[in-house]
């Protein structure tokens, strides 16, 4: 089992760790036929199970902390963790509030970080495009 | 009939040719199914690159799960889809099985790997899964009704008109030839009947509420991962195509190298050719125009449309084959 056979077709599991929708609706935007990442082989999933990537989007509030790392424990392995925005990268607009218990690498380990706020759908594309080539640099590592 | 050495050779080649033709219908589906909603769509080779990641992937299986069961229904899943392809005539060749089994056993063969799934959903003990596996049962009650009127319309059809053989078996005649007009316009709406079920029988959109990914997250298919699931999408494929196959088989069987005059291996090639055409036909208006056309139905809305308008619609054809075959008019 190497990482590089994800390549090429990562089922994408979506998790709200309490964002705005914001980022929510901008990973929507980008299965539209306007920038269809289904042409990466990319297909947003029901449950993590399905899963090889989660985007995290939200700064992660205290109430979201268990269960977001439910939700990478019931991923299958080989995943890749991806943030969605700034909240989920920095705390965002949110940064230092006390209801926090993210940002996200607090809580779970991060992969690639999509910045922005919320980012556009080429923003997240781009930040798959980057996924891949860790995940190309890890599996030749192996 | 044939003997057991030749079965033997020819049951592994069978099915990998099938799951390589299933696996690149479903390449081509998708594609279809893109570039109807303007979109540019997945490679061909998708589906083989999304099992191969399947088969990589860590395999899970929950600690309240009934172990055995929630293991072992994906490989009977997959071995019921493949065992259908025995006993349908495929790429102009008379079935491999032919004379062990004939439709009606066909249709207790399709009926296996969506049992299967229920199964396993029950057995992984999580709450969508057992919602999703509750759906699927109910969908399944819902078209077998139309799907056995049509079946048995046309077993009765073609055992009450030729002499060949009390057993019904799959492609042996054409079943256009049997009747008058009024037969021509109920066998129509038997083969409407047959097309309507098919996104049922192989669980496309407007009939996927037992895996409604937005709702319960993926339904019966919730907990499986890895290996399993990849077991299941195969699963899923190859019911496609061999579905497919048997309403050619039942519908449109006869070769095309009768037509053409072709002769050996020029005639072997052109019917494998155009088997594979009227498989793609009817897959695409069966599976890929169907789905994208209508949305998810709910699960109430599914029992009314198969029990309601699709067996009315074949009784309506089973009554017009029995007054054409009884002279009436
Ligand atoms: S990064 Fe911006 S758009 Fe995204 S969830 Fe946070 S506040 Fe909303």
């Amino acid at each position: 089992m190497s990482l590089k056979d994800l390549n090429r077709s990562l089922w994408v599991f979506h998790v709200n760790s309490g964002s705005c929708n914001g980022c929510d609706i901008e990973i929507v935007a980008s299965l539209t036929p306007r920038y269809d990442i289904e042409r990466f082989g990319m297909k947003l999933v029901g449950t993590p199970r399905h899963a090889d990537v989660l985007l995290v989007t939200g700064p992660v509030t205290r109430d979201m902390e268990k269960k977001l790392k439910r939700v990478f424990e019931q991923t299958p392995d080989p995943k890749v963790v991806m943030v969605i925005g700034n909240c989920g990268s920095t705390g965002g607009v949110f940064y230092e509030s006390y209801n926090l218990a993210g940002p996200v690498d607090q809580v779970i380990p991060v992969d690639v970080y999509v910045t922005g706020c919320p980012p556009r759908p080429e923003a997240i594309i781009e930040g798959v495009v980057k996924a891949w080539t860790k995940i190309e640099k890890q599996g030749e590592k192996k | 009939m044939i003997d057991a050495l030749q079965a033997i050779v020819l049951i592994p080649i069978i099915a990998i040719v099938g799951i390589f033709i299933a696996l690149l219908f479903k390449g081509i589906d998708r594609i279809l199914a893109a570039r109807m909603q303007a979109r540019i769509g997945p490679p061909l080779s998708q589906p083989f690159i999304d099992v191969k990641k399947l088969f990589m992937k860590e395999n899970i299986v929950p600690k309240n799960a009934v172990k055995w069961i929630f293991g072992m229904m994906p490989v009977v899943a997959l071995t019921a889809s493949i065992a259908v392809l025995f006993y349908i005539p495929l790429f102009g060749f008379k079935p491999l099985l032919d004379g062990y089994g004939d439709a009606i056993l066909v249709i207790y063969l399709f009926a296996i790997p969506s049992l299967a799934m229920v199964l396993g959903g029950f057995a992984s003990s999580s709450r969508y899964a057992t919602i999703g596996a509750q759906r699927e049962m109910v969908t399944m009650l819902s078209y077998e009704f139309p799907l056995a009127i049509s079946i048995i319309a046309i077993a009765w059809l073609v055992s009450s008109t030729t002499a060949c053989s009390p057993a019904f078996s799959l492609g042996a005649i054409s079943i256009w030839a049997l009747v008058g007009p009024l037969g021509i316009l109920g066998l129509i709406l038997l083969f409407l009947v047959m097309l309507f079920v098919m996104p049922g029988e192989v669980g496309a959109i407007p009939f996927d509420s037992p895996e409604a990914e937005t709702e319960i997250g993926g339904g019966v298919l919730t907990e499986y991962s890895g290996r399993n699931l990849g077991l299941f999408y195969i699963s899923a494929s190859v019911k496609t195509i061999a579905f497919a196959a048997f309403i050619v088989a039942l519908f449109f069987p006869g070769n095309i190298s009768n037509t053409l005059f072709l002769t050996g291996i020029g005639a072997i090639l052109a019917d494998a050719l155009f088997f594979l055409v009227k498989i793609f036909i009817i897959v695409f208006i069966g599976s890929t125009f169907i789905r994208v056309a209508i949305a998810r139905f709910r699960i109430t809305q599914v029992v009314k449309v198969y029990w309601g308008y699709a067996s009315f619609m074949a009784l309506f054809g089973l009554l017009l084959i029995a007054i054409d075959l009884m002279g009436v008019v």
